[in-house]
């Protein structure tokens, strides 16, 4: 069965880098986009471990 | 599009975008494991506790939920939580020690299959019947709900949103099944929470934080005629029903929302223990609830805390914010009002986000509970019954699940639109059938706790208390009402200074009396269940669990024990 890690690590990744992005070009952009992103990312490594 | 609330930008709509393309793939990427009726309805018994768990408390946060409750921050304070604290927690805790290990390990499918093995047929069927139409009533009144809201929000047009949520909601529970509702429930537990957060720090960093909040609170209370503490505590002034803004007292908190109430729901509403069934062991199925438990203490300062907030905000002259609606104060729009006023293009498109997916977790969780009652409580037990031929009986079974998901949407938008048409008497449907909640769980306690308690005793308490709980509703009527939907139908005896100490003292009638009538009846009719056939069915008769081999951090009664603990420091803080 799919690891449910992995979309929501994807997903909050890729929000969190699009959010970030806009917040830097235009703050709570910026920290909402940051805090999407290392949760995204965490999300991610944590699917990771489990399948190592 | 001109009269719309919000304008949003192309970031706001690529937010959406992308979050809906998350949740239409992970129905496809589960598609591939739908082999049988198990895996679709029952998601396989194979959900881990934390996912199940936070499922377990994301099909309550539906975005009826969010709005409601944080109106009612804004409405009754701090004095919200008792929903989330006393209202909750220790329902959750019974139903995860005491519960769980009877509907997990009897190997029933859904809750009217265990009033069948426990009970009779005729139990199972009056309830398969009343939750089927329960579910498609609240499934369809949450689109319609959300439809409307799209609408005066966003500008969009009512039919097309009702259409594509629905298309969307069908799409990935009929390509995944229970596994996909889940699933998506767990992503939508996180949007809500990480979309929400900026409200919550803004709007308390706008007021000076919590001392802050209390000190711009005080004259607003006191020149409603309470203590000016009264919006930041829960317990402190329900000593009487004038001293707080919601009109109850302690014991009608303590007994008719902490009890009857919340037991009512949060052990006997398939729609909620579903999540808890889908779990992997049962460990897991018995620590889904209290894995729920933890966010669900944790919400409160999500959703509430900047309804209180919105209100500071309503009476500062020069914030500009308001919630009036042709002269009235429209609770239900202080999120929305909030959104707008604090969220600035990309975040707004993420709080946006959050508010569609909190919709769409409630029409997807009555759905898949629908489809899963419909498959083995109706349309298995009385039009097509299984055969010797398992496997065959499996794939027949995984298609009518699958054309159920297709009928439960139909039926919820036909329900929609009855909504936007016959309003009232939608809401008034919807009361009646959660009248079945309280009766419900008496039955379920008794036939649980008691060996004794047989099938006529079953059926004839839940009968009995239904009607006890329509006769209340016939004859009593909260101050101020102006509509037959809010009770006094038959005439009206008593009037309740609100209309949640009606909904109180209703469940309260419907459990006991329910309980007296299942009682009388069984002592008068004859125990047709053996021993045996009660085994792993009745406390008394089933083997106690032992957790031996779980680590201690992850057994069940060390859960129960933090939760407990977490719930009484929470309102020792905010007593």
């Amino acid at each position: 069965m799919l690891d449910i890690r992995i979309p929501i690590g994807l997903l909050f990744t890729v929000l969190g880098l699009l959010v970030t992005a806009y917040g830097l070009i235009t703050n709570v952009n910026l920290w909402s986009g940051l805090l999407m992103l290392v949760f995204g990312v965490i999300m991610l490594l944590l699917a990771r471990k489990k399948k190592t | 599009m001109g009269n719309s609330i919000f304008h949003l930008q192309w970031i706001d709509y690529a937010i959406m975008i992308i979050y809906f393309l998350f949740v239409l793939g992970i129905g496809w990427v589960l598609k591939r494991y739908m082999k049988d009726a198990n895996a679709f309805l029952e998601a396989g018994r194979s959900m881990p506790a934390w996912v199940a768990g936070l499922a377990f408390i994301s099909t309550n946060l539906g975005a009826l939920e969010v709005m409601g409750m944080t109106g009612s921050g804004a409405k009754y304070g701090m004095l919200t939580t008792h929903f989330y604290w006393i209202g909750a927690i220790p329902a959750m805790v019974f139903l995860a020690i005491f519960m769980m290990p009877f509907y997990y390990g009897s190997k029933a499918r859904s809750v009217p299959e265990y009033l069948k093995l426990r009970f009779d047929e005729k139990t199972r069927g009056l309830n398969a019947i009343l939750f089927a139409v329960m579910t498609v009533l609240a499934s369809g009144i949450s689109m319609y709900a959300l439809a409307l809201l799209m609408e005066k929000v966003l500008g969009w047009d009512f039919n097309l949103s009702l259409w594509l949520s629905a298309a969307i909601v069908l799409a990935y529970t009929y390509l995944g099944g229970l596994s996909s509702a889940i699933y998506n429930e767990v992503l939508q537990f996180f949007i809500i929470v990480i979309g929400l957060l900026p409200i919550v720090v803004l709007s308390l960093h706008e007021v000076g934080g919590w001392s802050g909040l209390k000190e711009s609170l005080a004259p607003i209370v006191t020149e409603k005629g309470f203590a000016g503490d009264t919006f930041t505590t829960t317990w402190k002034y329900t000593g009487s029903a004038n001293g707080n803004p919601m009109g109850v007292e302690w014991y009608g908190i303590l007994f008719g929302l902490g009890f009857v109430l919340s037991f009512g729901y949060w052990c006997t509403n398939f729609l909620i223990v579903q999540r808890a069934m889908a779990a992997e062991s049962t460990t897991a199925a018995r620590n889904t609830p209290l894995i729920g438990a933890i966010p669900k203490m944790i919400i409160p300062f999500l959703i509430i805390v900047p309804g209180i907030v919105a209100l500071v905000l309503m009476n500062k002259a020069d914030s500009g914010f308001t919630i009036m609606e042709n002269g009235k104060a429209n609770y239900d729009l202080t999120i929305i009002k909030l959104l707008e006023y604090y969220l600035p293009t990309g975040v707004l498109g993420l709080g946006i986000t959050a508010l569609l997916a909190s919709f769409m977790s409630g029409m997807a969780g009555n759905v898949s509970a629908f489809n899963t009652v419909w498959t083995y409580d109706i349309y298995q037990s009385y039009i097509r019954p299984a055969t010797n031929d398992k496997e065959a009986d499996a794939k027949h079974y995984l298609k009518v699940g699958r054309m159920a998901t297709v009928f439960g949407v139909l039926v919820s938008i036909a329900a929609a639109y009855l909504a936007g048409l016959f309003g009232n008497i939608m809401d008034f449907l919807q009361t009646i059938f959660s009248m079945i909640n309280a009766p419900l769980f008496a039955v379920i306690f008794l036939g649980m706790f008691w060996k004794r308690a047989t099938g006529h005793g079953a059926f004839i308490g839940l009968l009995g208390g239904f009607f006890v709980a329509l006769l209340h509703h016939g004859l009593t009527v909260p101050a101020g009402a102006t509509t037959l939907v809010k009770g006094g139908w038959l005439g009206v005896i008593h009037t309740y200074p609100v209309e949640m100490a009606q909904s109180f003292w209703t469940a309260i009638f419907a459990c006991a009396s329910a309980a007296i009538i299942a009682v009388g009846i069984s002592l008068s009719t004859a125990q047709r269940k053996t021993d045996d056939e009660l085994r792993g069915l009745v406390y008394s008769l089933t083997p106690k669990i032992k957790e031996d081999h779980v680590a201690w951090h992850k057994r069940t009664n060390t859960l129960a024990i933090i939760v407990l603990t977490m719930m009484v420091i929470l309102s020792i803080l905010f007593w």
